[in-house]
């Protein structure tokens, strides 16, 4: 792009957002006080906003950046990711969504110790949390320095500690009730961003007589030419589709409904609303294959959003739209980034902090703390693919979480022994691949596929691990399961007994 | 609201007087009596977690059901791109049909599955509701 005026847009636009976060994040500092506000923003957030924070927390550099990357090299096989990622909500939804509200858990460790009663089982789930989170985040602001550096052409890092500061001074000043309007406010930043430069090259595409070319290589337009394409596919499947349900950063902001039904009805909006962002993602991927299909050769498909206005409109007008692109851009590692760092932030403050500092204090050290890991950790490990740990931080929560959730939420049987030695193997075999896959020593083979897409192969082991653990310990059932699952099944209109369990006030005694 | 007394709307043609005394007539208000099934429920007998379970039973088929209409129309696509090859060729207003059916009617068709689950998943709280609420 032209190194002027276009990066003197593309500054302003990226300033502009940041400056917009951070006031709505000010803003949002006057109403929050308690630790509970910091946490969960006291449930006091209407249902639209509630399903705009989800999705604009969950649609990250991935989505925004990576689905057009994947599509424009791979083809009609990446769509998978997209669809998983959406239908990831619908199984939340099936499986999750209402019981979890009821729980009245605010963190995945909180659930953990709810349903097993068992401080073990908590402290395997807040350090998988935290594995997860990291997983997460390094890939965010990852996706921040090469758009930074695509932008301006500033180096890598500047981009990764412009996010991190940003992040830290809107998780450490409001907590999650400034972070859950900004939330929102990014969804539809991230929409129009996205739209508003595609309908202008859309009409650039007409206009040009709706070329076609590039579009016809047989290995893009046909679906399942890789190897092993069948299990690779539906591994896919399997990692996204039970790996929503057990991101931190998703699970937390539940409890910000007012109830299991809301839960619910906010999950569907989540669904329209992804669905109808993923549709943008997609038209860039296949006009990049128009105007920009040397980036297939150079490698550089994950910038392709960002580059096709200037190829296919130029001037001005591709400058302007460069710099929306951008914006839109960090609003996407801006609002998973907070999520994730509140979320990890609250699991390490409330079980390693709390013995030392009062509840808010140490919920703010710990954002300070996650972040600076994070950023020693993105400089330190630059040659990381951004797809890759994305998708291995849904594999890993597909072979941890979401066997923890299934089995405590839909099976009397499960105990404390088994939800652990669950979570301990599903989580061993899958971590130990993506950090084969992250070294770069995939090996060729069969044995290759299983260790790119681990979940086909760790989350039934997990699951297996799980149940059978729990049969052995069956004697182990925890001491208030009837109460527990009356908690998490009935409606809050009935009068029930519930059980004393709150993850605010002293912990109940555990068997 | 249950809770508070009502003051008896003003009688027409009457001139309210401060020290009126009306009689207030209607069904008792506050607390709702609980039902026998809500105590069988808190005291974990055999009866209330069979009420228990029946709700916990009938959420989890419909659940499993979502996940078996997914499964043999969404999930199935991969095995159907790679036994039916016809299907690979169709086009539909001139696009591929894999990339109209993964990058577009998926998406309202998930919609819709989620809508439709969420109507049977409150209609089964609501029986239970009948069941155990308040009367």
């Amino acid at each position: 792009m032209s190194p002027g005026l276009g990066s003197v847009f593309a500054v302003l636009a990226v300033l502009a957002v940041s400056v917009a976060t951070v006031a709505v994040g000010v803003f949002g500092l006057r109403i929050s006080r308690t630790t509970s506000d910091f946490y969960v923003a006291s449930r006091a957030v209407g249902p639209v906003v509630n399903a705009s924070a989800i999705s604009g927390e969950y649609l990250s550099a991935a989505s925004f950046l990576g689905v057009a990357g994947l599509v424009l090299a791979r083809g009609v096989d990446s769509l998978w990711y997209p669809v998983g990622w959406t239908a990831g909500y619908l199984m939340l939804l099936v499986f999750v969504a209402a019981p979890l509200r009821r729980s009245r858990a605010y963190t995945l460790p909180d659930f953990a110790e709810f349903r097993v009663e068992s401080l073990t089982a908590r402290r395997v789930s807040s350090l998988l949390v935290v594995l997860i989170g990291v997983l997460y985040l390094v890939p965010q602001f990852q996706g921040a320095g090469l758009t930074v550096r695509a932008l301006t052409g500033a180096p890598r890092w500047a981009g990764a500690v412009v996010v991190a500061a940003i992040v830290l001074t809107n998780v450490v000043s409001g907590g999650m009730r400034s972070i859950t309007l900004a939330q929102a406010f990014q969804y539809w930043l991230k929409l129009v961003a996205l739209l508003v430069p595609l309908v202008f090259l859309l009409r650039r595409w007409q206009h040009a007589g709706s070329p076609t070319r590039g579009l016809h290589a047989v290995d893009w337009v046909q679906p399942m030419h890789e190897q092993y394409a069948t299990y690779l596919t539906y591994s896919l499947i399997l990692a996204t589709f039970l790996g929503t349900m057990g991101l931190p950063h998703v699970v937390v902001r539940f409890y910000t409904n007012r109830d299991g039904r809301a839960a619910r009805r906010t999950t569907v909006s989540v669904l329209a609303m992804l669905g109808v962002f993923y549709l943008l993602p997609t038209s860039y991927g296949v006009l990049g294959r128009i105007y920009a299909s040397d980036l297939v050769t150079t490698g550089r498909t994950d910038s392709v959003v960002l580059e096709l206005p200037q190829r296919a409109l130029g001037g001005l007008g591709g400058d302007l739209l460069t710099a929306l692109l951008g914006a839109g851009a960090f609003a996407a590692f801006l609002s998973t980034s907070s999520g994730l760092v509140v979320s990890v932030s609250g699991v390490l403050s409330q079980d390693l902090g709390s013995r030392w500092f009062s509840g808010v204090t140490s919920f703010r050290l710990a954002g300070v703390v996650t972040a600076l890991a994070t950023l020693l950790l993105t400089v330190a490990s630059t040659g990381l693919a951004v797809a890759h740990a994305v998708e291995l931080a849904f594999a890993v929560a597909a072979s941890t979480f979401c066997p923890l959730l299934l089995l405590g939420i839909w099976w009397r049987g499960l105990t404390a022994p088994g939800a652990i030695a669950g979570m301990a193997v599903g989580g061993a075999t899958s971590v130990s691949a993506v950090l084969v896959v992250m070294l770069g020593g995939t090996p060729a083979g069969p044995l290759g596929a299983a260790v790119s897409q681990p979940a086909l192969v760790t989350v039934p082991l997990a699951f297996v691990t799980m149940v059978s653990v729990s049969v052995l310990t069956r004697h182990q059932l925890p001491a208030h399961l009837g109460s527990t699952m009356v908690r998490l099944h009935a409606p809050e209109d009935v009068d029930l007994e519930r059980g004393s369990y709150h993850p605010e006030s002293a912990r109940r005694p555990v068997a | 609201m249950d809770e508070h007394e009502r003051t008896p709307p003003p009688q027409p043609g009457a001139p309210a007087r401060a020290t009126q005394r009306v009689r207030v007539t209607g069904p008792r208000r506050g607390r709702p009596r609980r039902t026998s099934v809500a105590s069988e429920i808190d005291a974990q007998t055999e009866l209330g977690e069979i009420y228990m379970r029946s709700l916990i039973r009938s959420q989890l088929r419909l659940a499993l059901g979502v996940v078996l209409v997914v499964l043999a129309t969404v999930g199935a696509l991969p095995v159907l791109f790679r036994t039916w090859p016809g299907l690979l060729h169709a086009r539909l207003l001139g696009v591929p049909l894999p990339w109209l059916l993964l990058g577009l009617f998926v998406y309202p068709f998930l919609v819709l599955v989620a809508r439709v689950y969420v109507r049977r998943a409150e209609h089964n709280e609501r029986s239970f509701n009948d069941l155990v609420g308040p009367r």
